[in-house]
């Protein structure tokens, strides 16, 4: 390709110029879209010093096959200096079934840790004690039953609910638009995450009882732009919907948290982050009058894409991770997950994930990027690109509301489509060659040694579903029934369930029993509109 | 009978399982049928047996799998096993998504004819389906329900 003649343009089809000068920022006024970092609207950062204060939490995502192994990774990664943990679930749990359901048939353990009971949830933390780590759950349908494990876990570990650390996911709106592991439909689904709020406010203070992601929405093939934009749009749904319900906006409001994905595109990554910080203080002052700068400063962790690696050369995903990664610290994240090499065609394994927790350890302490806040704050086309992103995302903004709202929206699959449309014309980019990805479709090789991956032996399954039968058999049926019954009737008459679902988790009720009820009262969400 | 007869190629698309990862399996219906291949789209979250049913009721030419959740050893068993006991095993069985080379001979085994791992083409697949004559079907049509992408 000639690229003299070649219209320039990043991954969410903006079109780039060849230099940028002051006159592209000619409104430009730094008090009022930038300031100093811990100021609003906080473009620059939510601390005043960042990473100087204290360096970003490396939290490396992890779950496979039974509590006991995932156990063992867990300690393995803390030993090797990671600072977080976080849990991915199996799809089964996901899904809110247990193991031995017929649709859990074939998927218990492979794509994430299979947990149906409390005493799983106890076995994926022995010897952690759960004062020491802040632990993130990605889970969504099912969050209150998993939260609720988490809690008795450190009631018997003997910690005080005062002293959790970590994220709950808790995003049901970016599973209706993008990651499709749901239970119930929106409405009941947004009044579990209401009863989980209104609990972690009280009791958990230190927690963050939503992480309002756009990780799912970008895997999913949105632009960059389509996922600041639905993501930030979902966030403001969650708050109108708490204060709604009777919360106060600056009780919960310092206590959300964002998670965002780390692409390809270096620059845009990092004017996304950026301009996602500052949106978010001025949509949250505008919208709800919000004042305490705590409530309108955006926290957020940040992976980089799994679906920017490649099957071909998998080494070369390590060079693209380290980019992604760099992208989230220049762009202020408060904590990152780093993907391994061989993700695109396993669960990592131990040596891969070592790998990819060095990458981060690096540019902590070798690249001296974290020396300074916001190092490309001023930068002609960074803040060039940052206003624009924040403007088209606005853009999305209006239409939403236009439609009634996000859940509105996506009951007529407007953000699904939006998406859809996004990922076909990446694909057909690259199909034509005319977006090059290196290994793929430019400087292949015809023939590649394979990597070693992490196998999953098909014995998991069974012994999970051996010991779950075995632990349902031993369980204090009157006990288990009695709070079944009350938790049922709670649902039935819009109560809170937090303490309902704690004492069935106490009582050794399974996710998928739990689940049921929620199937059962709530109904389940049936996808419409596939375009 | 080939696809260049009357009635054009018709395949199903679903994801078998709890995974939800649907992205590649939209981009693989659009461009199945902007090559002239007829889709019968399931979507997401449907178990083996009911994607052997809709898979008979529809009189498809064949089935092309999703999958993403490393649970491709189970389902395409019994997605291959419904098949055959609907006598239905002359369906073009294929897949895409993320499976490790060294399962690829026992997915051949149970009758799976191609996977098409992480980078293949829209045009790849869409040659790979047209290179099948088709079953010797009747012309009956079918009116279960369908989601048309």
């Amino acid at each position: 390709m000639d690229r003299a003649k070649k219209v320039f343009k990043n991954l969410s089809g903006i079109e780039i110029r060849e230099l940028y000068t002051p006159r592209d920022l000619n409104e430009f006024d730094y008090e009022r879209d930038l300031n100093r970092p811990g100021e609003f609207p906080f473009t620059r950062g939510v601390y005043p010093t960042m990473y100087r204060g204290k360096l970003w939490t490396m939290r490396q995502f992890a779950g496979f096959a039974s509590a006991k192994e995932t156990n063992r990774r867990y300690r393995y990664l803390l030993d090797q200096g990671t600072t977080g943990l976080s849990i991915a679930f199996d799809m089964p749990t996901l899904m809110g079934y247990d193991s031995d359901q017929p649709r859990a048939r074939g998927e218990v353990g492979r794509c994430g840790v299979a947990i149906d009971s409390v005493a799983d949830m106890e076995t994926l933390f022995r010897d952690i004690p759960l004062d020491q780590v802040s632990v993130s759950m990605t889970i969504n349908g099912p969050a209150i039953v998993l939260f609720a494990m988490y809690l008795v876990v450190a009631e018997r570990q003997g910690v005080s609910f005062t002293k959790l650390r970590g994220t709950l996911q808790n995003d049901i709106l970016k599973e209706y638009i993008a990651q499709k592991e749901w239970i119930s439909p929106p409405a009941p689904s947004l009044k579990l995450i209401n009863d989980i709020v209104r609990f972690a406010l009280t009791s958990t203070p230190l927690y963050h009882p939503i992480s309002i992601s756009g990780y799912h929405i970008r895997e999913a093939g949105s632009s960059a732009v389509q996922e600041l934009a639905f993501t930030l749009y979902d966030g403001l749904t969650y708050v109108k919907s708490a204060i709604e319900s009777g919360l106060r906006v600056d009780d919960f409001a310092p206590r959300l948290s964002f998670f965002f994905n780390a692409h390809n595109d270096f620059f845009e990554e990092i004017a996304k982050y950026r301009a996602a910080r500052r949106l978010w203080a001025r949509e949250m002052k505008n919208r709800f009058a919000v004042k305490d700068p705590a409530s309108l400063a955006l926290r957020f962790h940040a992976q980089t894409a799994g679906c920017a690696l490649t099957a071909q050369q998998p080494y070369n995903n390590v060079v693209r991770v380290a980019l992604q990664a760099l992208a989230a610290i220049l762009g202020g994240a408060q904590s990152l997950h780093t993907n391994s090499l061989d993700e695109t065609l396993a669960l990592p394994t131990e040596e891969a994930v070592k790998l990819a927790l060095r990458t981060q350890q690096i540019i902590a302490h070798e690249s001296g990027v974290a020396h300074t806040v916001d190092p490309l704050g001023g930068a002609y086309y960074v803040e060039w690109l940052t206003n624009r992103l924040e403007s088209e995302a606005l853009g999305y903004f209006t239409k939403l509301d236009a439609m009634g709202g996000m859940v509105r929206a996506i009951e007529i699959g407007y953000p699904q489509s939006e998406i859809q449309r996004e990922a076909l014309t990446y694909q057909r980019e690259i199909d034509s060659g005319e977006r090059i990805i290196v290994g793929v479709n430019a400087f292949t090789e015809p023939h590649e040694a394979p990597v070693k991956t992490l196998r999953i032996s098909q014995g998991v399954e069974r012994r999970q579903i051996q010991e779950l039968r075995d632990r349902k058999k031993q369980r204090s049926q009157r006990r288990l029934r009695s709070a079944l019954n009350q938790l049922e009737r709670s649902a039935e008459e819009h109560g809170d369930l937090m303490m309902p679902v704690m004492n069935a988790v106490r009582s050794e009720a399974t996710v998928g029993e739990i689940c049921d009820l929620f199937r059962k009262v709530y109904g389940e969400y049936r996808e419409t509109g596939t375009v | 009978m080939t696809s260049a007869d009357s009635h054009p190629l018709r395949v199903l698309l679903a994801k078998v399982g709890l995974d939800g990862h649907d992205r590649g399996l939209k981009i693989v219906a659009r461009g199945l049928r902007d090559a002239g291949i007829e889709v019968v789209y399931l979507g997401i979250h449907n178990t083996a047996e009911e994607i052997v049913q809709s898979a008979v009721q529809e009189d498809v030419d064949a089935i092309g799998i999703s999958i993403h959740s490393a649970a491709h050893l189970s389902l395409f068993q019994d997605l291959a096993n419904g098949l055959k006991r609907n006598k239905a095993n002359d369906i073009l069985l294929f897949g895409g998504g993320i499976v490790p080379a060294e399962d690829l001979p026992a997915l051949k085994k149970f009758g799976v004819k191609k996977i098409f791992g992480p980078g293949a083409a829209i045009d790849e697949i869409v040659a790979f389906v047209k290179a099948f004559p088709g079953r010797g079907r009747s012309s009956k049509n079918t009116a279960a329900k369908r989601h048309e992408l």
